[in-house]
């Protein structure tokens, strides 16, 4: 609400060229982003729709043997669909607890110096590369998977969701923790007024009342574990048959999409078949991002803080 | 305003024009070709300090994409030239001309713990076609086997599925891996697992199986008693011209087939 006044004041009339120029510029800016996300849209239609005249929606969806190169050439991705929800179930088993559980820290229990060193290391956390992630996974995790399981590969769902499940803790951490924030102090006050203590106030003031900040949180860290590409590439193993385990090699749509594409010749059906994963993919995180958005708005207006 | 974005454009078209103009070399491709591209044209560019020689890996297919859209001067290709690209090449009016740099062998290799130590053509197919998903099978030790094979759609898995396999489809839970590094790396660490590579890749950490009693060697790729062989190309537009004519021909030479056998193929000299 403090937008307005700021904007009459830009608006008055007597505007010099150069302020038209910056605005002008700042508008562009501004509007670069939808015409990014409009091309890449359109791209993405464009060259995946083409596919469905290979193969019916249906069993591209739910076909279960992809074998982009052969002839005849089988484009079936529910290994790879269910790969990708697979490591992702597992990320959010492991980032739910680590996210949330370190946010309720920094904000409930955390001084201020412990806050000072952890926040700043939670933050660094998310700007490790993922190709670094990928190299701890094949070096670390991978053979001491194997040994500690007995497994004949280590590399599998396990191995991708706990790291992509480390990958996504910073997102949810700190969306968790925003929302933490924006609990009115009041709240807590009014619950300490009527005699109940701080663990009664957080389990049933605090969390419920940031309860759809959380959740948001959540789904934001799973969109990111499932659209993470390097590491699942790296440490998920690659094999495309139908997963039974977490202890399987699976091969995520994003993996089969980075892999795949380098050598696939332009215009082919294994081409368009790619570009119709991306297609896939685009439409589950941006169910997951709309989603979010929704328990965002609604947890905003419960709390008063506008709409 | 209009008057500055035109300049604007103009400016950058003035400059990519201008990058273009010089004596630059634009290689992309194969992966497999990769560690030869990059060595002759490291060697080359100190022979010859006014060459600019930029190499880039990212696949067969991506380096001839690039060389029909006219982005790259060099393609590098593990593969001969499919009819659809040359279609493709023919109707925006490039025509590929292919150079053979050298040969490279595809070695089956398995961890260095494994008691096997050759396979005939009918076992590693039943390998990695799913017949046979036991080492006991093949004379080996009682462990699952665990297959690593390369993305369906490289050179080097196009090669080893038509000389091996002889087109039938790879088990589905075969571990597909987007590199010879990483197929190495994985079977270094997996004491049940096999894969390939190109003769390049093979390194101390794993063991290499002979192929029908044969075991891969630049002799038995070159003469052809080694039956997992297969040439490795250059595709250029045309006739390569100037700068572009005179790296191939150091790559074909001597000097450069020289260069080939460091990094591990096979020179045709």
């Amino acid at each position: 609400m403090q937008e307005k006044p700021c904007r009459v004041l830009y608006n008055h009339p007597g505007k010099t060229m150069k302020e038209k120029i910056i605005r002008w510029v700042f508008t562009v800016l501004a509007f670069a982003s939808l015409v990014f996300l409009l091309g890449i849209v359109i791209v993405l239609f464009k060259e995946g729709l083409p596919i469905f005249k290979i193969v019916s929606p249906l069993n591209f969806l739910f076909g279960k043997s992809w074998y982009p190169t052969y002839s005849p050439a089988e484009f079936g991705i529910l290994p790879l669909i269910l790969s990708s929800f697979l490591v992702t179930l597992g990320a959010l088993i492991v980032c739910m607890p680590l996210g949330v559980g370190s946010a309720l820290y920094l904000n409930e229990l955390a001084g201020n110096r412990q806050k000072a060193i952890l926040k700043p290391v939670i933050e660094l956390l998310a700007s490790i590369p993922s190709v670094v992630y990928g190299f701890f996974g094949v070096v670390v995790v991978t053979p001491y998977l194997q040994k500690t399981f007995n497994l004949p590969v280590g590399m599998c769902a396990l191995n991708a969701s706990l790291i992509l499940g480390i990958m996504a803790t910073p997102t949810v951490c700190s969306i968790a923790e925003d929302a933490l924030n924006y609990v009115p102090h009041s709240f807590r006050e009014a619950s300490f007024a009527v005699g109940a203590n701080r663990w009664q106030t957080l389990t049933q003031v605090v969390i419920p009342a940031a309860g759809s900040g959380i959740s948001t949180a959540i789904i934001l860290g799973m969109s990111r574990a499932i659209g993470e590409t390097m590491t699942v590439l790296m440490v998920a193993g690659g094999s495309s048959a139908m997963p039974r385990s977490f202890f399987d090699p699976v091969r995520p749509m994003t993996a089969a999409i980075a892999a795949e594409m380098g050598e696939a010749p332009m215009g082919s059906d294994h081409y368009h078949a790619l570009f119709a994963i991306a297609l896939i993919l685009f439409i589950i995180t941006f169910i997951f991002n709309v989603v979010a958005e929704i328990i965002s708005r609604r947890f905003r207006i419960k709390l008063g803080l506008s709409g | 305003m209009k008057k500055t974005i035109l300049l604007f454009v103009a400016a950058t078209l003035l400059f990519v024009q201008g990058v273009k103009a010089s004596d630059r070399i634009v290689m992309e491709g194969s992966t497999t070709v990769l560690p030869i591209a990059q060595k002759t044209a490291e060697v080359y560019m100190d022979g010859n300090p006014q060459a600019q020689i930029s190499v880039r890996g990212g696949g067969s297919s991506v380096g001839i994409t690039s060389l029909i859209d006219g982005t790259c001067d060099i393609a590098d290709a593990s593969r001969s030239i499919k009819d659809t690209e040359l279609e493709k090449a023919a109707s925006r009016g490039v025509s590929p001309k292919a150079h053979v740099v050298a040969m490279d062998g595809i070695v089956l290799i398995v961890n260095p713990s494994n008691t096997v130590n050759g396979l005939t053509k009918q076992q590693a197919k039943d390998i990695f076609t799913g017949k046979v998903s036991n080492w006991s099978e093949v004379g080996g030790r009682n462990e699952k086997i665990v297959s690593i094979s390369r993305d369906s759609s490289s050179g080097t898995f196009e090669a080893f599925g038509a000389l091996v396999l002889g087109g039938a489809k790879v088990r589905p839970d075969a571990l597909l891996q987007a590199s010879n590094q990483a197929v190495v790396s994985i079977v270094s660490q997996t004491p049940g697992a096999i894969g390939y590579v190109g003769l390049g890749y093979v390194t101390g950490a794993v063991k290499s199986l002979e192929f029908e009693g044969v075991k891969a060697s630049k002799e038995t790729v070159l003469t052809g008693k080694y039956k997992v062989g297969r040439p490795l190309f250059m595709y250029t537009n045309g006739d390569p011209k100037g700068a572009t004519k005179n790296f191939i021909d150091f790559v074909k030479s001597a000097e450069g087939q020289k260069i080939a056998e460091q990094e591990g193929f096979v020179g045709l000299k």
